[in-house]
Parts: structure tokens; sequence; C-alpha cells
């Protein structure tokens, strides 16, 4: 028995030592699929339900309810007694107020609020402390658009103050979203007029105590409370009949502050799943030719093992430890490196979607991110195994596997054409499906490019139409850039994947065609050409159909009107054809240089 | 000096392998029938594409007949499960081929040792087994190289030390000699030699008529059937060419 795990271990030890860029490309291609799991599956859980979580977390309000004078307060001790109210917090004062961080200026509603935990809207605290004198806390989303943190110093109607923490709450939409809870009246959204004197402009959202608040102004003091129901549900119907009998005193349903506060998170909730999806075929074209590749080359090992007695199982095995050796390690690298990338996406999204910050790695994650990882693993192995043990062993020592396939009509017309050229059709020839993929996988990623120029050109130009603020922008910009370098990144992964399988399948008949007479030149510019006449076809493909579906794809999901969108201009696109062709090309110089450059004779 | 008659230790009876169908049918081996004693050396020849290699991998477990019987001190191998002819390749047979087939990332030593470990030997065990192995074929100093560091002649003599690691009941060597030069070929040949006469039970194919001279029965195959067989110590021709009139 012993004896037997030593062997397994060694032979797996020893052919990844031995085939190292391999092992590395291997370990490469999965931990790219690693990461990208990682990365949607932490985003998922900070993008998914953001208003609920945020709800449960901080006791949010099933009504808030307020009003805009001192005289009126009455009217909401009414309804905190009114019945179907089992709890409430406040009334609180409300001011409106200029505020100063680092430069920037911004309208904002002040909330006073008290020191001690409110049984209804405790906000939850991202950073610092709650409130207290001389000390703000700042809403999350306003804070990331401001750039303030816990311990800078603000201004608000030019009195000093201390930024002591930063929150999220239920009972209003995320900056700059903002519902209107000043006397004086708010505009949300982007303006081209002049902002009417007195009105506050997207105003930001931040507490201070009670007796601060006061302070800050005496005529012009509002008032809102939050009432919990017996029956959240019942949240409309009680603003219905409340409203209509009460009269003066404005209330908002939980549910309409949903409706606000999500609207811009799905759309960025969107961007993040269909980026996911995208990443995901990449990971699985890189792999399944690299997987392939190693296949291939496996079938004179599993023939000797099984020449010298070694049973399927044991063959299985021997292929198994290498696979799970490399998935192990490329699971905890795709978990670090995943984790590490999140913040950088989420921190943006944060202030979209208003939840709780930073999103953490939950046990599920490294759980599922694991199991893929060796799911990987087991089906690379499973087939191999299975056709190991189908296999007879003669013909697995013979090494005629899966014979290449030869077809007849491209090998023919392929006869007229220069050396190089000639080789490259012959070497593409061999693997139709391994062109296939290379294919899809460049096309995948010039649509994803496509779109990130169509939605950068109508963020550049057109911010009003999609109903977005400045500091929207500049975070859903930040969204696409991660993104595309993420997507740019696993592309680049690919092409040096696919031209390196290529290399290895064709070592012999590359030592072969230099024997009978080419160059190392011709060899290495043919296996190079094998790869960028693909990308040039997976280039415009990806272009047409390819973005253009994928937008409307986008377009059809949100219910975005592609109308106006400005889609890129001829030459950007020939711009991005031709980029591409150029980077697959010098990508694929390497591996292709250090594949023609072999000595003959040790390949033959 | 032979007991085939008594107690053979290979016995084939009808033995068939064909490949392809209709038009492209190949008859490789075409109804064998060879018994093979205890300790004999038996050299197989013919013209290229005879179905020599064939044959042998048949004999050997190496690959499943289209028909006939294969019994191999006594039991069939020709139907039993792939675990089961893992277990005869790597305790009752042992093949060397005319590329060496050694595991590339390996050593010399640890491609001896292979099949002792997969038999389920202690490392230890296996290990001085492997050791005293390549003493005997005079590559003891050799022992930490992996076989790209070998010659020609050097790997082979690795392989038939692979080959005895677990006291075969038959060596099955096809064309062991084939990649050879004459230098390296003398030393193999010493080997087989020294096997034979150790009482190992031998099977070679060969085109070498200095390997088929040392052998105590020579067969012909032509067209997937024996056709002559030649007893070397006798110095007799055997009945098969006589019954079928080739011989020449
Ligand atoms: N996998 C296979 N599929 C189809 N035909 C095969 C296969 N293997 C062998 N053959 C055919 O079987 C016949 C016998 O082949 P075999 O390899 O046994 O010949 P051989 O006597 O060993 O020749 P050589 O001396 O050249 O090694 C040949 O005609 C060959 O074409
Ligand atoms: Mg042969």
């Amino acid at each position: 028995m012993l004896g037997r795990i030593l062997l397994v271990g060694r032979l797996a030890v020893r052919d990844l030592r031995r085939r190292r860029i391999e092992a590395a490309l291997l370990l490469l291609a999965i931990m790219a699929a690693t990461t990208t799991l990682t990365l949607a599956l932490v985003l998922r859980d900070a993008a998914s339900d953001p208003y609920q979580s945020t709800r449960a977390a901080t006791h949010g309000p099933d009504v808030v309810a307020g009003v805009y004078q001192p005289a009126k307060l009455s009217g909401l001790e009414e309804l905190a007694g009114a019945a179907g109210v089992i709890d409430h917090s406040g009334p609180y004062p409300v001011a409106p107020a200029k505020l100063q961080a680092s430069g920037r200026t911004s309208d904002v509603q002040v909330v006073g609020r008290d020191a001690a935990p409110a049984s209804v809207d405790q906000p939850e605290l991202i950073q610092g402390s709650w409130v207290r004198d001389g000390g703000v806390v700042v809403e999350a989303a306003f804070a990331n658009a401001l750039h303030v943190r816990v311990g800078d110093p603000v201004t608000l109607d030019s009195r000093s103050f201390e930024v002591v923490g930063v929150a999220v709450t239920a009972a209003m939409p995320p900056y700059p979203g903002a519902s209107c809870i000043v006397a004086i009246g708010c505009v949300n959204g982007a303006i081209t007029d002049e902002v009417p004197p007195g009105l506050l402009h997207n105003p930001g959202l931040v507490w201070l105590t009670q007796a601060d608040v006061r302070s800050l102004t005496t005529d012009s003091l509002s008032y809102v409370m939050n009432l919990k129901l017996a029956d959240p549900a019942e949240a409309q119907a009680f603003v219905a009949n409340h409203g209509e009998h009460g009269g003066a005193t404005p209330m908002q349903p939980w549910e309409n502050i949903l409706e606000d506060a999500t609207e811009l998170a799905r759309d960025s909730q969107i961007l993040l799943l269909i980026g996911a999806w995208l990443l995901g075929l990449l990971a699985v074209a890189g792999l399944s030719v690299l997987v392939g590749g190693r296949m291939a080359d496996q079938t004179r090992r599993v023939g000797l093992l099984k020449a010298v007695g070694g049973t399927p199982s044991l063959v299985a095995a021997v292929l198994l430890a290498e696979y799970v050796l490399v998935a192990i390690v490329a699971a905890a690298a795709g978990l670090a490196v995943g984790s590490l990338a999140a913040p950088l996406l989420a921190e943006s999204s944060a202030g979209l979607i208003g939840s709780a910050g930073t999103p953490s790695m939950t046990m599920s994650t490294v759980g599922l991110v694991t199991a893929v990882a060796l799911g990987v693993a087991v089906v690379a192995t499973v087939v191999p195994a299975v056709r190991a043990a189908r296999s007879s062993t003669v013909n697995a020592l013979a090494d005629s596997p899966r014979p290449p396939r030869r077809i007849g009509w491209l090998i023919a017309i392929s006869a007229r054409l220069p050396v190089p050229l000639l080789l490259a059709l012959r070497v593409a020839a061999r693997r139709p499906r391994r062109v296939v993929l290379g294919v899809v996988s460049i096309a995948i990623t010039v649509s994803g490019i496509f779109v990130v120029l169509v939605l950068n050109a109508f963020l550049t130009t057109q911010p009003l139409a999609g109903g977005y603020a400045d500091a929207q922008v500049e975070v859903l910009r930040q969204v696409l850039l991660v993104w595309i370098v993420i997507l740019l990144s696993l592309a680049a992964v690919n092409a040096i994947v696919i031209t390196w399988a290529t290399v290895l399948d064709n070592r012999h008949s590359s030592a072969l065609a230099r024997a009978l007479g080419a160059t190392p030149r011709d060899v290495s510019t043919a296996l190079a050409a094998a790869q960028v006449l693909p990308a040039l076809v997976g280039a415009v493909v990806g272009v047409f159909p390819g973005g253009f579906a994928l937008f409307a794809a986008i377009n059809a999901i949100t219910g975005g009107d592609s109308d106006r969108a400005t889609l890129p201009s001829l030459w950007q696109l020939l711009a991005v054809v031709l980029a591409t062709v150029l980077v697959v090309a010098a990508l694929t110089a390497v591996p292709a240089r250090l594949g023609g450059r072999r000595p003959v004779t040790e390949t033959l | 000096m032979s007991n085939a008659a008594d107690m053979p230790v290979l016995r084939a009876r009808g033995l068939r392998k064909e490949y392809g169908k209709g038009e492209g049918l190949v008859r490789a081996v075409d109804g064998v029938d060879l018994d093979i004693g205890a300790g004999e050396t038996v050299a197989v020849m013919g013209p290229s594409g005879c179905g020599k290699s064939t044959l042998l991998h048949l004999l050997g477990g190496l690959d499943r007949p289209s028909g006939g019987e294969v019994s191999l001190n006594g039991h069939r191998i020709d139907d039993i499960g792939e675990k089961a002819l893992a277990r005869l390749r790597r305790t009752a047979v042992g093949f060397v081929f005319q590329s060496f087939h050694l595991m590339e990332e390996l050593t010399a030593v640890e491609n001896v040792e292979l099949s002792a470990l997969l038999a389920g030997r202690s490392p230890r065990a296996a290990r001085r087994r492997a050791e005293d192995l390549l003493e005997q074929v005079g590559l003891a100093d050799r022992a930490r190289f992996l076989p790209s560091a070998l010659s020609g002649g050097q790997r082979q003599r690795v392989a038939v030390a692979r080959a005895l690691s677990n006291e075969p009941l038959v060596v099955f060597a096809d064309e062991p000699t084939g990649n050879l030069d004459s230098a390296a070929t003398m030393d193999v040949l010493q080997l087989f030699e020294g096997l034979h006469e150790s009482g190992q039970t031998l099977v070679v194919v060969t085109h070498d008529a200095r390997i088929a001279a040392t052998a105590d029965r020579m067969i012909s195959m032509r067209d997937g059937a024996l056709i002559d067989e030649t007893r070397l110590t006798g110095g007799t021709t055997g009945q098969l060419g006589a019954l079928i009139g080739l011989e020449d």
C-alpha cells in the first residue's frame, strides 16, 4: 500500500515538474476560473438584496413619517399610537445644511439622533462609532462619493465637526437618491437649469446629536418618525388610511424606499452578472483546451503504466493526484486574489447598492470555489481515466489516441500557399475544435470590449439620460474598468494556453517539417499564424454579431433604450479588431518561437 | 533441457486477432497453436507486418484476442477482467520493447522498481531489488540518471531490469535490439544469454539472426500464421513447415 502511495505521489509530482510550463498554465487557467468565481460569489452576496439585508441589520422602519413644522408634532404622536403600530423611534429633528469636506460642498439633510441605540432604524455602522456631540456620522454612499472617512474634519453651515462614523440605513435610499425630509424641499438628479434658491440639490444624509442639530438652526426644523408595524405587508394600506384621515403628515411605506434604493443597484448588478458570465465562459474555453491537450499527452504514460501492470484505478489515481495538487493550489490562489480584488469592485458598488461596504468571504464561497476547482480536476481525470481503462494498452503505447483529423480540401488548397501559411492551415486543420475554442474566446472578449465602449460613450455623453449623477457615473466607470481588466487578463491567458497547446501538439510535425527543409522561422511563423487567423475571425465575430447581440441582451434585461446609445464608430471597431490581432500575435510569438526553436532531433 | 511436452508454461490454441472489418479486414494473427515450456527460449522471426508483435501482445496479456485461447501456467488469460490482467502483467510477465518505453520522468532505478511498487512491495524492498537488478545489467552507476541521460543500449538494459523485477514466469521481448548499434546489441545479447542460462522462459521477436541463434527454438511466421519451426538444439526442421510445404 505504502509503495503504491509513494508511486502515485512520485509520478504526479515528477510529471508536474517535468512539464513546468504546462503545469503553470494549468494552474493559471484554473486560478482564473476560481478567481472569477470568487469575485462573482462575493459580489452576488454583496449585491443580492442589499436593501433587505440593510433593513434587517438596522431594524428598518415599515413607515417613515415626517412633519415640516414643530406645531404639527402632535400628528406624529397620534401615529405612534395608531392601531397596528407596535414600535417607533423619534420624532427626530431634521435640518437642511451645507456640508464642506476636503474642498467639496454638498447640500445635506441633518438628522438629530440620540446617542443611545434606537429600537427602530438604528443605522448600521460600517466604520467608526455612532453620533456624539461634535461628531457627525455620514451615510455610506454619500461618504463614498465625497471621499470622506472617519477622522476627517467637515463643516456644516460653517461649524466644524469631525466625522466619527460611516453608516447605512434602510429609512432612506442611499445617496444620491435620498427622499426629502426637510421643509424647504429638494431637487434630485442631474439638472441643467439653476437650482431654485433654497431648495436642496441632491442632498446627502448625515446624523448628529439632537442638541447639535438644534444648534445649527432654529427656524426651519422638520421632524421624522420611524414606525414599526405588526404586519410589514400592511405598510401601504397604513399609509393610505392615515394619509387620508390625518391629512398633513407625509408618509413613506418601506416598499417605496426599497424601490428607489434598488433602482441603481439593479443596473450595476446586471453589469456584474453579465461580466461574471463572460468571464466564466472564457475560463471554460481556456480550461478545455488545456485539459484536452494534456489528455492527449497522457496517453503514452497511461499505456506504459498499464503495460507494467497498473490497474485502471491506479492509472486514475495517478492522473487525479496531479490535477488535485494543481486544483488545490489554484483554489487557494483564486480565493486569495478574488478576495483581494473584490473590494475594488465592491467598494465602488457599495456606493450604488448602499449595502454594508466590503463584502466578506463566507464559508460557502470558500467551499464552492474549492469544490469547483476539485470538480475540474475530477472531470479532467475522468475522461482520460475511462479512456485508459477501455483503450487497448498496445494502442496507447503506440501513442495513437485521438488521431488528428485531416480535412482533405483544406490540405489540398493549402498546398498552393507560401510555406508558413501552408503549415499554419495544416496546424489549424489538425485540431478544429481547438480553433473553435480560440475563436470563441476572442469573440467573447471583443464583445465585452464592444459593450464597454458603448457604455463608456453613453456615460460620457449622456449621463443625464441615464439619470445618473456625477458620482454614480464615476462609480459605474470604475466597475467597467475593473471588469475589463479581468476580462483582458483572462483572454491573454487563454491565447497563451491555446498557443502552447498547439506548440506541444505540433512539436512532432514541426520537427518533421524542419527536417524536410522548413526553417525555424517558417515553423514559428506558422504556429503564430495558426493563432492569429482565428483571432481575426474571433475579433470580427465578436464585434458583429457578438457585440451587438450582447448589447441588445443587456438592453433587453435592463429595459434600457438602445436608441440613446452611441454605437462605436467604424474606425473604433477597426481599431479594436486590429489591436486584438496585434496583441494575440505578440502574445503567441513567444511560445511559438520557443516551439519553433526546439532542436529537431530532440523531438523526432 | 526443455520439458515443453509435459507442462507448457505458455499455451495458445487457435489464437486469432483481427483488425478492421469488411474490405479492410486484417488477420494479424490467424489461428496460432503454440506451446512453450518452462525455461525455454523461443525466437519468433518473419517479415515485417506478419503479426509477430501482435502475437507477442496476445501471449503476454497486453492485448485481447479476437478468438482462441491463451493459458499461462495452466490458467486462461484471454477472458479475464482488466484488473486480473493488470495483476498478471505485474507479476507473471515482463515486457521489453523496441523503443524501451521507460517513464521519462523517473530515474533508472525508479523505472526498475515501478512494477515492484505496483505489486505492493514495500518501498525499501522494491528499491533493494531494483538496485540489485541494475547491478546485474551493469548500470549500478547510472541508477539516478533520467532515461534522457542514458544511451539507447543503457535504456534497453534498464528496461530489461524492469522486466525482471517481479521474477516473471515469462519475459517477452519485441525486437529488443532493433534500435541499437552492434556494441549495444552485444550487451543486450549477453543479458539474454544470461537469462537463458539461468532458466528464464523467454519469447523474443527479432530480425537478428545472432539472437535467434541463441534460442532453443525458432518460429517463423507469415501472414499471421506459424509456417516453420526449427529446434536449434537438435538442428531439425519442425513438422509444421514440412506439412504446409513452405520449407525452403
Ligand atoms: N491497431 C491496428 N489496427 C489495424 N491493423 C493493425 C493494428 N496493429 C497491427 N495491425 C496490422 O496487423 C498486421 C501485423 O502487425 P504487427 O505489428 O504484429 O507486425 P510485425 O510482424 O510486428 O511487423 P514488424 O516486424 O514490422 O514489427 C499488420 O498488417 C498491421 O498492419
Ligand atoms: Mg513488430
